[in-house]
């Protein structure tokens, strides 16, 4: 069972449905039994970083998170707000962030770039795979449907797991053994999201 | 690359699709979930879902409806159409809408777009404007079937709605309204000159070259109803989406 872990902060209906879709059981629970027993995590996530790892400590789940992630290795795929949980700050706000990942978020900066580019890049836009099991059959032609401010600063360049340019390339996934985590919307984007998603199920 | 939204918009009335011609005469054109599983299966890049008579009619949105197609939708969805308070919009987003847009409550109560951009994010947050001339020759903000004046202009309206924190403006030609004669170009360009925010331009789409002058005029997104939902010049009803490379010479 996929326990889609609920902390209240957006569209788990979305990441069910698509689920139900590719035929996948999954249960969406805050409930730390139900997390503690869990073969995958996916850890979603729409709103602001202080609200997301707020609510997260506030129903008691950020222990049983680390347990199943750093000790048991179950594998955790982040979506969105959920990924950038997984890195150790944001400049969003002030809260440490869970920190599985060496790794920061930081807002878009296009100081430096010549074009007039609106935050937040909102939009279909394609990616550059670099590796890993997550995009298997999506390394060609594939689009994903992205909406943020922030994305995700990795210390390692190996953890990147792909790269979608705006601006200047980010990382548009990023992924070290189990920790997996998805800037853009994979439950809003089409086959391309479901096959990332049945790779999530199928290969980890 | 980051590609240009090319936007259907489906008009609900009485549980069944419409489509109408300058916000009057509607055109039944179909059963919506079954528009949505086709449009899911054409892979539009997102869906745009207006209940035109909730506000008119003083109704709640039906969240059956929503809910339905919510199950069948597998890209962004916007909905609009009687959305008078927070509570209702909690509801909405939690069926799997990503966004919601708001038309008559903006005017009536521009405090509510800043109260859900604060709650909710501006990603999630949609102005709809309804423009047209007035008898002066002045665009003007229209209400409920395009016929009732409210003495707004168009683009003081959008630069106020982007401070009070609205996502993007959903700008529709009353006038150009399932024409099919090409968009507004000029409403488009005064309105986009005016905020930073995305601009979806709708009203008036009636082939590809219509999509790139909109854009030109300024458009962050395009949306059309006619053109995804007629097909052929006796506007047969063919629920109909261009293909990726059809699209790509023009955006």
């Amino acid at each position: 069972m996929i326990a889609v872990i609920n902390y209240k902060m957006g569209n788990l209906e979305s990441v069910r449905n698509m689920l139900k879709r590719i035929g996948v059981a999954a249960s969406i629970t805050s409930d730390i039994a139900a997390i503690e027993a869990a073969e995958k995590l996916i850890l979603p996530g729409v709103g602001a970083f202080d609200a997301g790892m707020d609510n997260l400590r506030y129903l008691g789940l950020l222990e049983v998170i680390r347990k199943k992630t750093m000790i048991e290795k179950t594998p955790i795929l982040g979506i969105c707000l959920g990924m950038q949980l997984l890195t150790k700050k944001s400049e969003e706000g002030t809260r440490e962030g869970m920190g599985f990942l060496d790794a920061e978020t930081k807002k878009f900066d296009f100081s430096g770039i010549k074009e007039d580019l609106k935050i937040p890049h909102m939009g279909w836009n394609t990616v550059a795979v670099k590796k890993n099991k997550l995009f298997k059959g999506l390394e060609n032609d594939s689009r994903f449907y992205f909406v943020h401010s922030y994305h995700v600063v990795c210390k390692d360049r190996e953890d990147v797991a792909a790269v979608t340019n705006y601006g200047y390339d980010f990382a548009a996934s990023v992924g070290r053994e189990n920790v997996l985590g998805v800037q853009f919307h994979p439950e809003k984007s089409h086959r391309f999201g479901m096959e990332l998603l049945k790779n999530f199920v199928h290969n980890y | 690359m980051l590609t240009t939204r090319v936007i259907p918009v489906l008009l609900l009335q009485d549980k069944g699709l419409v489509k109408t011609v300058k916000f009057d005469k509607p055109t039944y054109v179909g059963d919506p979930i079954n528009a949505v599983k086709i449009f899911n299966d054409k892979e539009v890049d997102e869906l745009i879902f207006l209940d035109i008579k909730a506000s008119a009619h003083r109704r709640a949105p039906l969240m059956n409806v929503i809910s339905s197609i919510t199950n069948e939708c597998f890209m962004p969805l916007c909905y609009g159409g009687g959305i008078e308070n927070i509570d209702v919009m909690k509801r909405i987003y939690a069926l799997g809408v990503e966004k919601i847009a708001i038309n008559t409550s903006a005017q009536k109560n521009p405090g509510l777009i800043e109260e859900a951009a604060r709650i909710f994010g501006s990603q999630s947050v949609v102005v709809s404007v309804d423009a047209k001339k007035n008898i002066f020759g002045k665009y003007e903000v229209f209400r409920c079937d395009g016929k009732n004046r409210t003495g707004i202009n168009p683009i003081g309206f959008a630069k106020q709605m982007e401070e009070r924190g609205a996502g993007e403006i959903m700008l529709n030609s009353v006038d150009r309204d399932g024409t099919m004669k090409g968009y507004d170009l000029k409403l488009i360009n005064d309105v986009s000159a005016a905020v930073k925010i995305p601009l979806i331009a709708c009203g008036g789409a009636g082939k590809f070259e219509d999509f790139r002058q909109a854009i030109a005029a300024g458009a962050a997104a395009v949306a059309a109803g006619s053109m995804f939902v007629f097909y052929g010049p006796n506007r047969a009803v063919l629920i109909n989406y261009p293909k990726r490379n059809e699209l790509a010479g023009v955006i």
